[in-house]
């Protein structure tokens, strides 16, 4: 058993399904402050710690906008106020003709939105992070289902936390020391 | 671009550098062998390298031209060898300190940035051409004609324009050589004196002299003297493209030599008999007899026009215009001229005529009679002398002396029949009469009738002397060269086809060592060192003993002309004596016609690389020679033809044999519309073995066929067609209009019927006012743009003859580079302007119309919106400019333009050998008023903008407008036939604006809407209903 | 080597073949994917491929070097036809990246299962390919260096801006718009990835590299779900851009006047022609693919069928262009149009055509028939047939159209140069080495989506 502070308490299970009925289990006692580690997506993982609702698409919205007012109002002012010519005898603002730049602009203000913004929203990257240490953790990536209660609880106490994922019996429970 | 392949160069890719000069042991022995200081001199005589001598000419920066030499990146990598190996040369050969300084006094009058105009005159065989000289800092840089002067008012024709590029030509032979040995001129004098002191005792018997046509009144007084001190001395004359056939026939119908001086503007019927007069300089007067003839055609006041009628033995511009073409054999001309003299009361007996030519015989007959005093009939110089005599008595039997034909005496100091005169000296030379030679210009080793073997005969000669601009055949076959004075850097003198005399005025001192005709035949007169300013003067001083000499000298350079010294009209009566009987013509001999080159005429100018590349006016090919056959005959001997005759995409065309009296030569066909069939046409000039870099290894040479007895048309040739291709590089893939209309026309009759004839398909154009539904571009107007000058160009259809004179203009005013053979095969030609030609009707006798197309300068550019940088924009004065520095070259613009007007630098061609940047020489004559266009950039016509901005310049200083016709663009400037006008079509009493209200204007491609400021005006054909249609469908 | 082929025989009739085979656990698939990259001995012929690739790629930066140093004019582009290959390749090369995008985007949101195993590899050849179609642009002017201030809008004292009414301006932003998502779309997708293969590597310096690429990703719930919702978005965003991409490209020839390019129907007609070579491109990359590493069991049968099916579909949507193409030219009696018509026909040209109408439309009939769409040899053929074929039709309209436009005195010719040759052939080779080096890298197939796949990764109620 390691000393000292203590990040959470990871239990590991084999199956998604025991996965997600032990974190609903933690839910319903209380648990807050606790997250699932899994090989890919469980959206029921997300849905039973509480977690299912994120701000990506509103960051995303913003990142069109931008990009679409921004293309366009640089067309304009490129054509209309900063330089104006006469191109082939057609309108200084040629509306239809600055379309396609501004969509373009818009699209990707928007892309670069999603996923930086849900990099940072995710706090990545992250170089390290304590749940690392548990030792087995390096199947989460691989074919095995994690939960980890943390420290930072209020209800969170070594031994009933403990007692209580026992109650799902992992194959195994660890203290992720910080 | 050049090589040393003789045989037929021409099957060697031009721009390809000799390989043999660049063997690096070869170098590197004459390395080893060359000590001294002096050993870069020695090296070049060494070397009969050529390519070698121009590396060191050029040292290192002229490689650059090897990197836009577009064939061999082989011949790059061996030449950049070469250089290596070079290197320690190149260092000794560093250049000379070189001090530059101030202006201490600043010559009065230089304004540096200011072009100063010179008048002076281009001698041209037998004849000259007044001009107006445009210098900037005393470099000469553009030529013009001279307006105040009858023979030009203004125009000129593309030889004059091409000749300020020969200046220049760093080919020009630069220093006297004595057996290819570099000599002082010094030297060359005491040779010639010694010899002259020889000379005296024998009364100068043995002397010779052997020039071209001459018309400088100086020069002549000069021979004068030198044959009053040796009166045994002989002047012999051969031009190889000369007067004989119009000398013989004035002896024959007039009793003497005269030269006939045509007055079209009187004329309402010309009947030409294989006269060429509309095609360029050597039909002496052309400039002026094309404005002539063709303001009988302008239309502009009422509905009067003349009428042509063109019997023609090889399709010629002159035909391409006739009202009604008679396509005719060579030999087949004189029989109908007799015909033709007999139905208008000349006793005289011909041949039978087929039917088509009876008709026409009868037609042209019946109209010359109801025209008596009115029309004129015109001797072609290529026809037999027969046929000049009897134009003669036919003008006579008319009533037309006088009134639209008068004679003078020769132009032509001391008129003699070339081929008869140089016949004489062979034959003296042969015979050993002839101990000194003194070959004044001219090449006739290379051009003398073949038959006279000139070569062997000059051999026999003891001293030989040559003065010539160029190192020539001749050059190897004499003892002394001498380097000739361009006409632009010695005083001399010359008459204009009517007679009127012009000083000519020097711009420049010699580029190289050249000497002039009067200062060598100096030594001949114990003149020696005497300049040429003072020989002219001295000779004018005779002329006009009077006090006010000076004043009158000052005003004659001044002007450019002699006042009132055109040559008095001779009161002649034509008689016609017995003619020859005319040559028994057998039907299915082939007849050989002679012509000299379109472009390069007899040779002179095949080192001029602008000329070269001006594509030939009908067969629209470049840098060959072709010869000339009937589409007919082509099928006949199963040569390679499209479906379309009129069409010549593929541009390799079979080389045929043609054998002429046992002499043969290796031509490239050209199926050519409208060329009568059994007969083959040959253009002189080309394949000469010993010339520049730009003419080396160009066309065949047709002077090894063409003997002395017939020196314009033979008969009997033996054509054999080989399996071989010879490339030719076409400016123009396809001939006929299709269903388009690029050229509208119509018959006068049509046309007084339907004044806007030219604009049928209606619905089709833009209406000139569109509303909102019509549609949404905005009106510039209304933002104050095109208010204050909206510029505009007119093109008449009906006055062009396609003489290309402003396409060369263009190129001279322009910087516009050369790009050479190669690159025009691949379809990369650079000239602004190109003269379309297009066939209509059979490939046996079609009509011919030509269009020049400039840019558009549309108001709604199709180029500009497509450009991503905006490097094509409009000026608030309608332009469409070209920025080149924003420029990046996608090409998107020529692609996107529906006229194809743009032109664009493939490679670095503002360096390509012959134009290129880095030879000092030809730096001088580059207008500095014009950007030089670098690689990747996209160019065309700009309505000669910087001659606009001049003109603005001049306007606001004295806060002005400009004033109509202060802006000439250098295409309108140089037009003969008045065909372009440009100006301000804001200002309703312009001439541009006038021609681009008459009806018969319209817009070339008007359904697109690209509302071009260049417009044309429809052509209008005069044929006469009697003949049913304007061209005889043979 | 690739072990015997067990699935890959006709199945019977009406029965569909697996998306994946039988018997994979969450272990095996990350195994077997991850094994390609993590293996220490790197396979023979992946060393003889990528040897032959660099070389051609060598020939390549020649030719460039040379183009650089002489201009274009070592093409055999003119006037009239100022653009050949160059834009030729660019419009290629561009439509064979669009499968990729349709695939990883527009599959996704219809809920395609069976594209998870080949859209990796699929975008991976999207951005290659973009790559490759950008490099065009750029050296088609002959002045690169240039780029730079014309491509981009860079505040300069001439106020050089770009033009914006220009075509060319449009693709520029909407090609460098498509890379930059197709890279972000491929890039997340790796994140998770990236882990794994971190986990599983064995020496510290892989597991090094491979943590720093997976910038700490722990598979954590909250994580997943705005991974989701992120991957979701982009999907949405990257499937109007990718129509949106050569509609564009094709409004550098329909905005223009030239016959033949002027036409409404380009947009649709391209983006229907770059889906078909792009999915020919696929099945060109993919066959190999699973063939060379056994990935029998990951790219089965059945993706192979879908992607024929879908070839099949644009394919006829082509040729429904290409008639349209005629029947326009005609129903307008423009006699230009006319022209362009009978010139296509007629033309010096015309044999190109009718190449193009065998390989694009003839051709690829046969994969109406199963036993075409179920052997792979076969399909790989056809594939082959359909990028030639899509390569001549970009040759028939930028140079059979540019060649006879309105003035007949300034029609001509084109003919390419070896050069052409050169940059043409030097481009796939760059691209062939691009892939195989990517394979080597990163896993070809997306690991984390394939585990979704399997029926014990779902939640049992």
């Amino acid at each position: 058993m390691t000393a000292g502070p203590v990040y959470g308490l990871m239990a590991e299970f084999e199956t998604p399904t025991e996965l997600v009925h032990a974190a609903k289990g933690a839910y319903d006692a209380g648990y807050r402050k606790m997250d699932t580690y899994t090989p890919y997506p469980l959206e029921e993982a997300a849905e039973a710690i509480g977690a299912h609702h994120n701000r990506v698409s509103l960051i995303v919205l913003i990142g069109a906008m931008l990009g679409m007012i921004g293309g366009y109002s640089l067309e304009y002012w490129v054509s209309v106020v900063n330089y104006p010519l006469n191109v082939g005898g057609k309108p200084f603002h040629s509306w239809p003709a600055f379309i396609p730049v501004t969509f373009e602009c818009a699209v990707l203000g928007a892309s670069l939105a999603a996923v930086f913004g849900m990099l940072a929203l995710n706090g990545l990257p992250q170089p390290y992070h304590p749940v690392f240490n548990a030792p087995n953790f390096v199947r989460a990536s691989r074919d095995r289902f994690f939960l980890c209660i943390e420290s930072q609880d209020p209800r969170f106490s070594i031994s009933d936390t403990r007692k209580l994922l026992e109650s799902f019996n992992p194959e195994e429970i660890t203290e992720v020391p910080y | 671009m050049s090589n040393t392949s003789d045989s037929n160069p021409n099957l060697v890719s031009v721009s390809e550098i000799k390989p043999a000069s660049m063997q690096l042991d070869t170098v590197r022995k004459k390395l080893a062998e060359a000590k001294g200081p002096k050993y870069w001199r020695t090296l070049e005589e060494l070397s009969n390298q050529q390519a070698f001598g121009e590396l060191l000419e050029r040292e290192f920066p002229r490689q650059a031209s090897e990197w836009v030499d577009p064939v061999s990146r082989r011949s790059f990598l061996k030449l950049a060898g070469a250089s290596m190996a070079l290197a320690g040369l190149a260092g000794c050969t560093k250049q000379p300190l070189e001090q530059i300084l101030p202006y201490v006094r600043q010559p009065e009058q230089l304004v540096p940035g200011k072009p100063i105009f010179y008048a002076t005159a281009m001698p041209f065989h037998g004849h000259a051409l007044p001009l107006l000289v445009e210098t900037h800092e005393f470099r000469p840089t553009k030529v013009e004609g001279n307006p105040q002067h009858q023979a030009s008012m203004g125009a000129t024709d593309l030889f004059a324009q091409a000749s300020i590029l020969n200046l220049y030509d760093p080919d020009r032979s630069p220093h006297v050589e004595y057996m290819g040995e570099g000599r002082a001129w010094a030297e060359c004098v005491l040779a010639l004196q010694s010899e002259v002191a020889a000379l005296k005792s024998s009364q100068g018997a043995g002397l010779r002299f052997l020039t071209g046509a001459v018309s400088s009144p100086t020069f002549g007084a000069q021979m004068k003297a030198v044959q009053r001190i040796f009166p045994q001395a002989k002047w012999h004359r051969w031009d190889p493209v000369n007067r004989d056939s119009m000398r013989a026939g004035s002896k024959m119908a007039l009793g003497g030599y005269y030269d006939p001086i045509y007055k079209f503007a009187n004329a309402a019927v010309v009947v030409s008999l294989d006269a060429d007069f509309l095609s360029g300089a050597w039909f002496p007067g052309f400039v002026r007899y094309a404005r002539d003839f063709m303001r009988g055609r302008k239309l502009d006041t009422g509905d009067q026009m003349n009428r042509l009628y063109v019997a023609e033995s090889s399709p010629s511009t002159t035909g391409a215009k006739a009202d009604h073409r008679l396509v005719l054999r060579p030999s087949e001309v004189e029989n109908l001229a007799r015909a033709l003299a007999a139905k208008v009361g000349v006793a005289t007996a011909s041949g039978r005529l087929t039917d088509p030519q009876q008709k026409w015989v009868d037609a042209v007959a019946a109209e010359l009679a109801a025209h008596k005093g009115k029309c004129l009939v015109v001797p072609g110089e290529f026809q037999t002398p027969a046929v000049h005599a009897l134009a003669h008595a036919m003008n006579a039997a008319l009533g037309n002396i006088g009134q639209t034909v008068s004679y003078i005496d020769p132009v032509e100091v001391d008129a003699v029949e070339h081929g008869q005169s140089v016949r004489e000296l062979v034959s003296d030379m042969n015979a050993g009469k002839v101990d000194t030679l003194i070959i004044l210009g001219g090449n006739p080793v290379y051009n003398a009738p073949v038959d006279l073997e000139f070569e062997k005969a000059l051999d026999k000669v003891k001293l030989r002397v040559q003065l010539s601009n160029y190192k020539n055949e001749t050059t190897d076959y004499v003892h002394w060269h001498v380097p000739e004075a361009h006409y632009l850097e010695a005083w001399s003198d010359a008459r204009s086809y009517d007679g009127t005399a012009s000083i000519i005025q020097p711009m420049i001192m010699p580029l190289y060592d050249g000497k002039s005709a009067h200062e060598l035949l100096a030594i001949f007169t114990d003149q020696t060192g005497t300049s040429s300013y003072d020989l002219v003067q001295t000779y004018w001083k005779s002329q006009h003993p009077t006090a006010d000499f000076e004043a009158w000298w000052r005003r004659s350079v001044h002007d450019g002309f002699v006042s009132d010294s055109p040559a008095p009209v001779r009161q002649v009566t034509a008689k016609l004596g017995s003619l020859p009987a005319p040559a028994p013509a057998d039907p299915n001999a082939i007849e050989v016609a002679f012509r000299p080159d379109p472009t390069i005429y007899d040779g002179s100018f095949i080192n001029n690389a602008w000329l070269q590349e001006t594509p030939k006016p009908l067969s629209r090919n470049t840098w060959d020679n072709v010869a000339m056959i009937s589409p007919k005959m082509a099928k006949a001997w199963g040569l390679y033809l499209l479906e379309d005759d009129n069409d010549h995409q593929s541009d390799a065309q079979r080389i045929l044999e043609v054998e002429f009296q046992g002499r043969k030569v290796e031509v490239p066909y050209w199926p050519q519309p409208g060329h009568p069939d059994n007969a083959i046409t040959l253009f002189l000039g080309y394949g000469q073995t010993k010339t520049g870099r730009v003419g080396a290894g160009t066309g065949y040479n047709a002077y090894k066929v063409r003997p002395a007895s017939a020196q314009y048309l033979g008969s009997g040739a033996k054509i054999n067609v080989t399996k071989r291709y010879w490339d030719i590089a076409v400016t123009q893939g396809h001939f006929s209009m299709d269903d388009r209309e690029p050229v509208k026309v119509a018959t006068l009759e049509e046309f007084i019927k339907n004044k806007s004839f030219a604009h049928e398909h209606k619905e089709e154009e833009p209406d000139d006012q569109p509303g909102i539904p019509e549609t949404l571009y905005p009106k510039y107007e209304d933002k104050d743009w095109y208010k204050d000058y909206a510029w505009g160009m007119s093109i008449d259809l009906n006055s062009c003859v396609g003489c290309q004179a402003c396409a060369v203009a263009c190129q001279s005013e322009n910087n516009i580079s050369v790009v050479g053979k190669e690159q025009v095969q691949r379809g990369r030609e650079m000239q602004w302007i190109r003269i379309d030609t297009y066939y209509e009707g059979s490939a046996a006798n079609p009509s011919v119309y030509f269009q020049p197309v400039p840019c558009m300068q549309c108001e709604n550019a199709p180029c500009e919106p497509v450009c991503p940088v905006g490097a094509t924009v409009h000026s608030t004065e309608g332009l469409n400019d070209m920025v080149y520095n924003r420029c990046v070259g996608t090409r998107y613009c020529s692609n996107n333009c529906p006229y194809k007007v743009r032109r664009f630098n493939f490679f670095l061609f503002s360096n390509m050998p012959g134009t290129d940047w880095d030879t000092p020489s030809l730096k001088l004559g580059r207008n500095p008023d014009v950007t030089v266009r670098s690689r990747g950039v996209m160019e065309k016509c700009t309505y000669c903008v910087q001659r606009i901005t001049a003109a603005r310049i001049a306007a606001e200083k004295d806060d002005r407008r400009i004033k109509e016709g202060e802006i000439k663009t250098a295409c309108q400037q140089v037009c003969p036939t008045e065909a372009i006008v440009f100006g301000d079509i804001n200002n309703k009493d312009s001439a541009v604006y006038r021609a681009k209200n008459t009806p018969r204007r319209y817009d070339l491609l008007a359904e697109l809407n690209t509302r071009p400021r260049t417009t044309y005006v429809a052509a209008v054909r005069n044929p006469n209903p009697k003949l049913e249609s304007g061209t005889e469908k043979a | 080597m690739a072990p015997i082929e067990q699935i890959d025989v006709r199945p019977p009739k009406g029965v569909r073949p697996p998306i994946i085979g039988p018997g994979q656990t969450l272990g095996t698939i990350t195994d077997r994917i991850a094994g390609i990259v993590l293996t220490k001995r790197t396979p023979v012929f992946w060393i003889l491929i990528v040897a032959v690739a660099a070389a051609i790629f060598g020939m390549l930066q020649t030719a460039v070097a040379y183009l650089l140093a002489k201009g274009v004019g070592i093409w055999g582009i003119n006037i009239p036809v100022g653009w050949g290959f160059a834009i030729v390749n660019f419009v290629w090369w561009i439509g064979i990246g669009h499968a990729g995008t349709l695939i990883s985007a527009i599959l996704l949101l219809f809920k395609q299962s069976w594209r998870t195993s080949i859209n990796r590899f699929a975008e991976a050849m999207t951005i290659f390919a973009v790559m490759q179609a950008g490099l065009f642009p750029l050296i088609h002017t002959g002045r690169p260096w240039l780029a730079a201030y014309w491509l981009f809008p860079i505040p300069l004292t001439m106020g050089v801006w770009p033009q914006f009414r220009s075509p060319l301006i449009w693709d520029v932003f909407a090609v460098s718009t498509y890379f930059t998502v197709s890279f972000l779309f491929w890039g997340i997708g790796l994140i998770p990835d990236f882990a794994t293969l971190r986990d599983s590597a064995k020496t510290l310096v892989v597991r090094r590299i491979y943590g720093m690429l997976a910038m700490g990703w722990r598979g954590s719930a909250r994580h997943w779900n705005r991974y989701e919702t992120a991957y979701m978005l982009l999907a949405g965003l990257a499937t109007p851009l990718v129509l949106s991409v050569h509609s564009v490209v094709s409004l550098d020839f329909a905005v223009s006047v030239v016959p033949g390019w002027h036409t409404t129907f380009f947009p649709p007609y391209f983006v229907a022609g770059a889906i078909y070579s792009g999915f020919a491109m696929v099945l060109m990359l993919a066959i190999p693919f699973r063939y060379l590493y056994g990935m029998q069991d990951f790219i089965t049968l059945r993706h192979l069928q879908n992607a024929a099916k879908v070839m099949l579909a644009t394919g006829m949507i082509v040729a429904y262009a290409y008639g349209l193409e005629m029947f326009l030219g005609w129903y307008s009696q423009d006699k230009y149009e006319l022209a362009m018509v009978s010139n296509r026909l007629h033309g010096p040209y015309s044999f190109y055509y009718y190449m193009l109408i065998l390989c694009n439309i003839l051709i690829p009939q046969s994969l109406w028939f199963n036993s075409v769409r179920s052997t792979p040899w076969k399909l790989f053929m056809v594939a082959v047939v359909v990028n030639t074929g899509m390569w001549l039709e970009r040759f028939v309209i930028v140079v059979m159209s540019l060649q006879r436009d309105y003035i007949p005195s300034s029609w001509g010719m084109y003919w390419f140069t070896k050069w052409d040759v050169m940059i043409f052939v030097g481009t796939m080779g760059f691209f062939t080495l691009l892939f195989f080096i990517f394979i080597r890298l990163m896993p070809a197939i997306s690991i984390f989506e394939m585990r979704t796949l399997l029926p014990q990764a779902k939640v049992k109620e």
